[in-house]
């Protein structure tokens, strides 16, 4: 049992609550407080995981979003995570814990060996190789190498809420720079939001030494976030902002909303003013093996000694080239722990202050001087120095400086600007409501950000928080290594790249900054290189021979940490998901035993009962007696006005002006390019009032071309559009015995065919309201279409049902107008079909004024002979050929479609199957026998006009 | 999540609105010529930069309107009503 | 000059490890723009860099430069899901893109370099009965141009990926689909530099950083162009700028019938193999495949509106991932680790334009929209016979510009699946 590495007081974790887990079958306790990362620390956990490519051991590198290594299995409860960050996830009882990448455990890896060849398949070596036979002859067992956790059939993620909310000022990080700003910025009555990754505000004054107006900084902290609540400022604790979208919106997850751990939220925020104030990433040092168990950044280390109470080693190197790891140093130290202190600048530049402070705590500083590598295999054993010392120690913390967080600046477009004296990115070009503050600006002076944040915020500097600290030379260039050591040094730990791997791009001459990623894979794991950004494009410049300042970087994708696919989601998931129509009267259906599909994004009934022969029966009773059918979802959008007949006329192939006053007519609109749109019947209710009856699925679409045609040429206040298909509920009754059923109805309309032929309006009423009744046709039968207002749908039904109608679904429906050759747009057209290919060329013909397609109907290919038109489809025996099967013709040893079939039934009525199809020439064509295909079945079938039954249409009168 | 001002309505989200092609497009007549023809039913500005389109506030007032923005930047500069 | 390049095998990468990988030689070299060229290709993508290929390779003119405004492969190339298939519905797609599905069958080889093309099969799966019959029309269609395409009962379906979504109360039920097994994905980044290091090799001058800036244009003709770094003079100009197509149409002085539009991909942390083949929906419009490295590569519909931002929103960001979340219910709980955005070209019927430009001298490569990648190789071919020899290929033909006046367009916008 390795002993426990927990001091024995400080931290900010509560040490009465015991929380178990267990790591690869290991059971171990931790604290409330703790995260996954911490615990594993404090249980002298060294290796977590394996590496990506070469299965090296890897430990805890950082405390952060930016962690490489540390990646997981989670499972707690019913909640599973594949990847998680043990650097991001609160340590929770009971949770169990497995290293992901291993063949086996991550102390006992199988595929461990794979380091061992690592000099033969360099970056981007499977380019090169792999090409015989072909790759797939390869790729399962690449693949097989490849990926990170695993993913569960069973795994379900709860679903999260998604809150919009408009904010004056969004402050993103609680650092002492966000902190200011949020509290400049309250201070003028404006809606303030003040976004925090962590569950405390504060920042690194948390865990680091600073005085601000006289108080230690997590006591100044506290003490803001008490105003900023008393002046009404929303705060958002474990909450990480994602992604800065266009016009200032941004994207952020907040953890721990409800009882439950696995509840998110994700916030959009759209704000006035962004500040960003997300601080800055800690950079690692460049050595041999700096990728070693027990090799962490100096602030992790800093973060897991004071906020966690952990001991992170004995015997402690300090590797840097900056001051801020020197309080590192000072709090291992204090911990108990034997400490080296490493430093690449001369002592003349280092802090003589800072020097001295390090030699009287017993540091052993020691200046002027690199780490070159470090020893060990399963952990760091020791360290090897420039000035040719060795040092033995278990835990080496190293700080090559600081990258400024600019991701959100940069997905709002924001070209940061390189900085030589840092050696790091800082905001450059200014971007429109979006200003960056503290550490992320590049400011590593606490008075100068505080008082820059204040300024930004709002406030006058003099009314800035004031700390006192002196300036200290906090991030400095990351040193790079000097001579060829021949071992390989780490820039991305997480996808295994070395800096030989970027040399060798450069040799390639993958040195575009996105070649050099996209090659070698740098920063493209799921840290997306927050710690290897900076360094591989130092390495880059230095070995092409190149300034940093020139070469750009690449692009920051957001989102800032990989968000889970579920709170993405949000609500839009089952019945959410693009929600579908239904009809006013679904529970009658429902009561008549309908079984219901989804036909073009609605739900309508199918059929009606269980029985094999519903449909058969249902076209009986249509053609037989009477049957009553749910045309609820059918357009009926209302064009009024004095120039709402020129408005149809305009908008319709078929011309609707002439249409007389109680009369319908069916009709065709196109799209510009001449393609049929809709088909649909057109009423005149009165002279300046106009229903267009539409199909379901293209009511919205018929509604907006109305619309848009109207504000294009017409006089707003001469015609008016009003889409009134879901207010009323249409039941149309068809078959021979439907004008007694309508007569039964009651709804007082003189039904008699010389006053109401077919194809005529008339309004009467039902129950009491308004209802409208057009005698037009579906089935080729005589049929009446009731419409009344909504909620009179089901009673409206119940009466015809009484009265002896027939419900009739969808299928059967589909049926009776194709034994009649009616078509439905979009099934029995396509992308091609133009008016006259359906045997409607009257107006191409005759019309001489504007409507929508016209120019388009006389193209040269427009007029040309051998289009695909619309014919029926006759074919030998009982089996209707399959929908989609194609006509064929061989041409030059080749077969060549001819187009195809449409639609295509059993007709009871008729005794013999039926269909309906697009053929070239269509019945022009020299033979009316046709080739037929379908997934290799052959048929053979016989063109004839599109229309089975009653070409006279005599039984619309019967 | 773009912000587009209906000159009627103000400020809305941008998944309450339609494109609907360039502004100020004249439509042909019927004796305009096949390119003719096809340069108003298939041909577009598509302007990198400064643009000025016609949009839709399909799911607000239903109204047309010209936005002037850039598309690039995605930065608006003006919304006016088409004649 | 023809550059020598060393073989890549598994064999020099062994004798390599020995000599620690430092005998390697540039994939292409960065070259000076020369003042003159027999054919200068406009645009360092996929299209772009096979055309210089072909053009050495088949046609024998190597005194040729692509000109790349930033670094080869960065745009629309460098970006996409790298869905390969022919499975598209007119002859003349099916001609054009299995022209291409063989060509990349090869290219691994043809190149000496791999591309990775996984020929795994593609899914589109039908989520009613009316969409499996509009299947069938389409399958049909497919199989009579020549092309590898079965319809899959539900079983099938989710047999080849079982991680779907089998509740037949989802909101997308899987009932059937269709695949095309030679379908597949491939490394888009490997196939703009396979081309290049080839083109290099014979020649062809890659010029990166070099952004054309106008036309020079005589009684008609373009004679030259001025760039970011000079002018440059040739006999024919090719441009395959995809999403940039109108500005540089606009730079010569014509219009052309593209709108360009942000189209999102996104991907999920890597998790172990768990999907085996591409899957798509043309109700929703998403799709996804799992990339060798084990990240979810996933993306959908455009982006609402027409823009060079080059940058999506968050709508189609989450319709995608719901979408995909709603068909496979496990994915719920990994995480989305990057999204990012492209300018693809729309054309009004979804198929490309080859051929001549208004302006003599300029020849047209683009409107491959949201699916071109899988038409890199053929592209380049029919392009490059275009450029060299002035006239169509056969297989381009039907795709010149002219036929949106005539109204003989190819419109695959309806046929289902965009990518
Ligand atoms: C997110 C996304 C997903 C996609 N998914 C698929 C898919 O799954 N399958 C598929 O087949 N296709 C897909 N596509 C489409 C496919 O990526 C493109 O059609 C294809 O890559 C186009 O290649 P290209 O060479 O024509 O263009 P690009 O690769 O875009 O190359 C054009 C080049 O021209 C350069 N350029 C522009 N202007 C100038 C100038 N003035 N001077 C010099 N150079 C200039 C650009 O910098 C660019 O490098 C997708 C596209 C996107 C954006
Ligand atoms: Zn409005």
């Amino acid at each position: 049992m390795i002993p426990s590495r927990r001091m024995e007081q400080g931290g900010a974790i509560d040490r009465a609550q015991r929380l178990r887990f267990t790591f690869d079958g290991e059971a171990y306790e931790g604290h409330a407080g703790d995260t996954v990362a911490s615990a594993l620390l404090a249980n002298g956990v060294r290796i977590v995981g394996r590496s990506f490519k070469y299965h090296r051991p890897r430990g805890i590198y950082t405390a952060g979003p930016e962690e490489p290594s540390a990646i997981l299995d989670l499972r707690l409860g019913n909640r599973h995570d594949p990847n998680a960050r043990a650097t991001l996830e609160p340590l929770a009882d009971g949770m169990e814990l497995r290293s992901i990448h291993a063949n086996g455990t991550a102390e006992n890896d199988r595929l461990g060996f794979l380091d061992r060849i690592a000099r033969f398949i360099p970056a981007a070596f499977y380019y090169k190789t792999f090409m015989w036979p072909n790759w797939m002859a390869y790729e399962h067992r690449i693949r097989a190498l490849a990926g990170l956790g695993r993913v569960d059939l069973s795994s379900r993620a709860t679903s999260a809420a998604h809150r919009h909310v408009q904010a004056d000022v969004c402050v993103v990080g609680a650092g002492p720079a966000g902190l200011a700003a949020a509290l400049a910025a309250s201070t003028r009555g404006k809606r303030v939001m003040l976004v925090e990754a962590q569950g405390e505000l504060g920042g690194t004054v948390l865990y680091r030494e600073a005085m601000i107006d006289g108080m230690p900084g997590a006591d100044w902290a506290r003490q803001a976030e008490r105003v900023l609540r008393d002046r009404g400022v929303e705060i958002l604790r474990r909450s990480t902002a994602l992604a800065l979208y266009d016009h200032n919106v941004l994207s952020i997850v907040q953890k721990d909303v409800a009882a439950s751990a696995n509840d998110e939220r994700l916030w959009l925020v759209r704000a006035g003013r962004m500040v960003v104030a997300t601080g800055a990433i800690e950079r690692p040092l460049l050595f041999a093996n700096n990728d070693r168990p027990g090799i962490m950044l100096a602030d992790a280390a800093l973060l897991y000694t004071r906020r966690y109470a952990v001991k992170v080693g004995n015997a402690c190197v300090v590797a840097t080239g900056n001051d801020s790891a020197y309080e590192v140093a000072l709090a291992l130290r204090q911990a108990g722990s034997d400490v080296h202190l490493i430093d690449s600048r001369p002592e003349r530049d280092i802090d003589p202050s800072l020097a001295g402070s390090m030699r009287a705590a017993g540091i052993k500083l020691v200046p002027a001087t690199l780490v070159e590598g470090a020893g060990g295999h399963r952990s760091v054993e020791a360290v090897a120095l420039s000035n040719g010392q060795r040092i033995v120690s278990d835990v080496v913390v190293h700080s090559g400086g600081w990258t400024p967080s600019l991701h959100l600046y940069c997905h709002a477009k924001g070209k940061p600007s390189w900085d030589a004296v840092t050696g790091s990115y800082r905001p450059g070009s200014a971007v429109a409501g979006v200003d960056v503050v503290g550490a992320a600006a590049g400011l590593w002076d606490l008075d100068a950000m505080l008082r820059n944040a204040t300024e930004i915020g709002g406030g006058k500097a003099g009314e800035a928080p004031s700390s006192g600290t002196g300036v200290r030379q906090w991030t400095a260039p990351t040193p790079l290594p000097a001579g060829k050591s021949g071992k390989r040094i780490w820039v991305d730990l997480q996808n295994d790249v070395t800096i030989a791997d970027i040399k060798l791009a450069v040799r390639e001459n993958f040195s575009a900054v996105e070649h050099l990623k996209r090659y070698t894979t740098i920063g493209m794991g799921t840290d997306q290189g927050k710690t290897s950004n900076v360094n591989a494009l130092a390495v880059l410049a230095a070995s092409s021979g190149r300034e940093v300042a020139g070469l750009g970087t690449t692009t920051f994708r957001p989102p800032f940490v990989p968000v889970s696919m579920a709170t993405i989601a949000g609500s839009e998931r089952g019945e959410l998901q693009v929600p579908i129509r239904r009809l006013p009267a679904e529970n009658i259906h429902r009561q008549e035993g309908a079984c219901f599909r989804e036909y073009g994004g609605a739900l309508r009934p199918a059929w009606y009962g269980a029985d094999a022969d519903a449909i058969a029966r249902e076209c009986i009773a249509a053609r037989g007696n009477a049957v009553v059918f749910d045309a609820s979802s059918l357009g009926k959008i209302e064009v009024i006005g004095p120039q709402a007949a020129a408005l149809l006329d305009f908008v319709y192939y078929t011309p609707m002006a002439s249409l007389a006053v109680g009369r319908a007519r069916y009709g065709l609109t196109l799209g510009e390019a001449g393609i049929v749109a809709d088909d649909g019947v057109v009423l005149r209710l009165a002279p300046n009032h106009f229903v267009v009856s539409c199909s379901s699925s293209h009511v919205a679409w018929m509604a907006a071309q109305h619309e848009a045609w109207r504000q294009d040429r017409f006089d707003l206040a001469q015609v008016f559009i009003h889409d009134a298909t879901a207010h009323w509920a249409t039941i149309a009754i068809s078959g021979p015995a439907s004008k007694r059923i309508v007569g039964e109805l009651g709804l007082g309309v003189d039904l008699d065919d010389a006053r109401f032929p077919h194809m005529s309006v008339a309004t009467g009423r039902f129950a009491g309201r308004p209802a409208r009744i057009a005698r037009v046709s579906f089935t080729g039968e005589r049929g009446y279409e009731i419409a009344v207002p909504a909620t009179l749908g089901a009673p409206l039904w119940q009466k015809a049902r009484a009265a002896g109608a027939t419900p009739l679904g969808i299928e059967a429906l589909g049926v009776l107008r194709a034994e009649k050759g009616y078509i439905y747009v979009g099934q029995d057209t396509d992308g091609e079909t133009l008016p006259h290919d359906l045997g409607m060329g009257g107006p191409r013909a005759k019309r001489q004024d504007a409507y929508v397609g016209d120019r388009s109907l006389f193209t040269p290919a427009a007029s040309k002979p051998n289009r695909k038109r619309l014919v029926g489809i006759l074919v030998e025996g009982k089996a209707p050929i399959p929908v989609g099967a194609h006509g064929i013709e061989l041409k030059d040893g080749r077969r060549r479609s001819l187009g195809y079939v449409t639609s295509s039934y059993w007709s009871a009525a008729l005794g013999h199957p039926i269909a309906l199809g697009l053929i070239e020439g269509g019945l022009e064509r020299a033979s009316a026998a046709i080739e037929l295909e379908h997934l290799g079945q052959r048929f053979t079938g016989r063109l004839v006009p599109p229309c089975f039954l009653d070409p006279k249409g005599e039984r619309l009168n019967g | 999540m773009q912000h587009f001002p209906c000159p009627w309505c103000g400020n809305r989200a941008e998944v309450e609105f339609r494109y609907a092609g360039d502004a100020g497009v004249q439509r042909p007549t019927r004796t305009a010529d096949d390119a003719a023809w096809a340069q108003y039913v298939h041909f577009r500005r598509n302007a990198k930069g400064a643009a000025k389109e016609l949009w839709v506030h399909s799911g607000g007032c239903g109204r047309w309107f010209a936005l002037s923005r850039d598309t690039v930047t995605h930065t608006i500069t003006g919304s006016e009503p088409v004649a | 000059m023809n550059a020598a390049k060393m073989r890549y095998s598994g064999w020099a990468l062994l004798r390599e490890g020995l000599a620690g990988q430092t005998g390697w030689s540039p994939a292409w070299h960065d070259r000076d723009p020369a003042p003159r060229y027999d054919v200068v290709i406009i645009g360092g993508g996929g299209h772009g860099l096979a055309t210089a290929y072909y053009l050495a390779r088949t046609h024998g003119i190597t005194n040729v430069a692509v000109l790349e405004k930033g670094w080869i492969g960065g745009g629309n190339t460098g970006r996409n899901t790298t869905i390969i298939r022919s499975n598209y519905f007119y002859p003349e797609s099916a001609a054009l893109y299995d022209l291409s599905v063989r060509l990349y069958e090869g290219l691994s080889r043809e190149l000496n370099y791999n591309i990775m093309f996984s020929q795994r099969g593609m899914i589109e799966v039908a989520h009613s009965e009316a969409e499996l019959e509009m299947m069938c029309r389409g399958a049909n269609a497919m199989r009579i141009n020549g092309v590898d395409i079965e319809i899959l009962d539900r079983d099938e379906v989710l047999r080849l990926a079982p991680l779907l979504n089998g509740d037949l109360n989802c909101r997308w039920p899987v009932l059937g689909g269709m695949i095309q097994r030679r379908a597949g994905v491939a490394r888009h980044d490997a196939v703009a530099w396979g081309y290049a290091r080839a083109a290099d090799s014979r020649g062809v001058h890659i010029i990166q950083n070099c952004e054309v800036t106008g036309f020079e244009i005589e009684r008609g003709r373009v004679v030259a162009i001025e760039t970011s770094r000079g002018r440059i003079a040739a006999d024919r100009f090719g441009m395959a700028v995809a999403g940039h197509s109108s500005v540089l149409a606009g730079m010569a002085g014509f219009a052309l019938p593209l709108q360009s539009y942000t189209l999102q991909a996104m991907v999920s942390e890597p998790v172990k193999p768990c999907l085996e083949v591409v899957v798509a929906s043309s109700s929703h419009g998403a799709y996804v495949s799992q990339s060798d490295k084990g990240e979810l590569v996933m993306g959908g519909n455009l982006d609402r509106c027409p823009s060079y931002a080059q940058r999506g929103n968050f709508p189609v960001t989450q319709s995608v991932v719901s979408s995909l979340v709603e068909m496979f219910p496990s994915f719920a709980t990994l995480k989305l680790m990057r999204q990012w955005g492209g300018i693809v070209d729309t054309s009004p019927d979804n198929s490309p334009i080859l051929g001549p430009s208004p302006v003599e001298g300029l020849y047209l490569n683009c409107g491959w929209g949201t699916g071109g990648f899988k038409a890199i190789p053929a592209g380049g071919t029919l392009f490059a016979h275009i450029l060299a020899t002035g006239r169509h290929h056969p297989i381009s033909a039907p795709f010149d510009l002219a036929r949106f006046a005539s109204g003989a367009t190819i419109d695959e916008a309806h046929a289902g699946v965009a990518h």
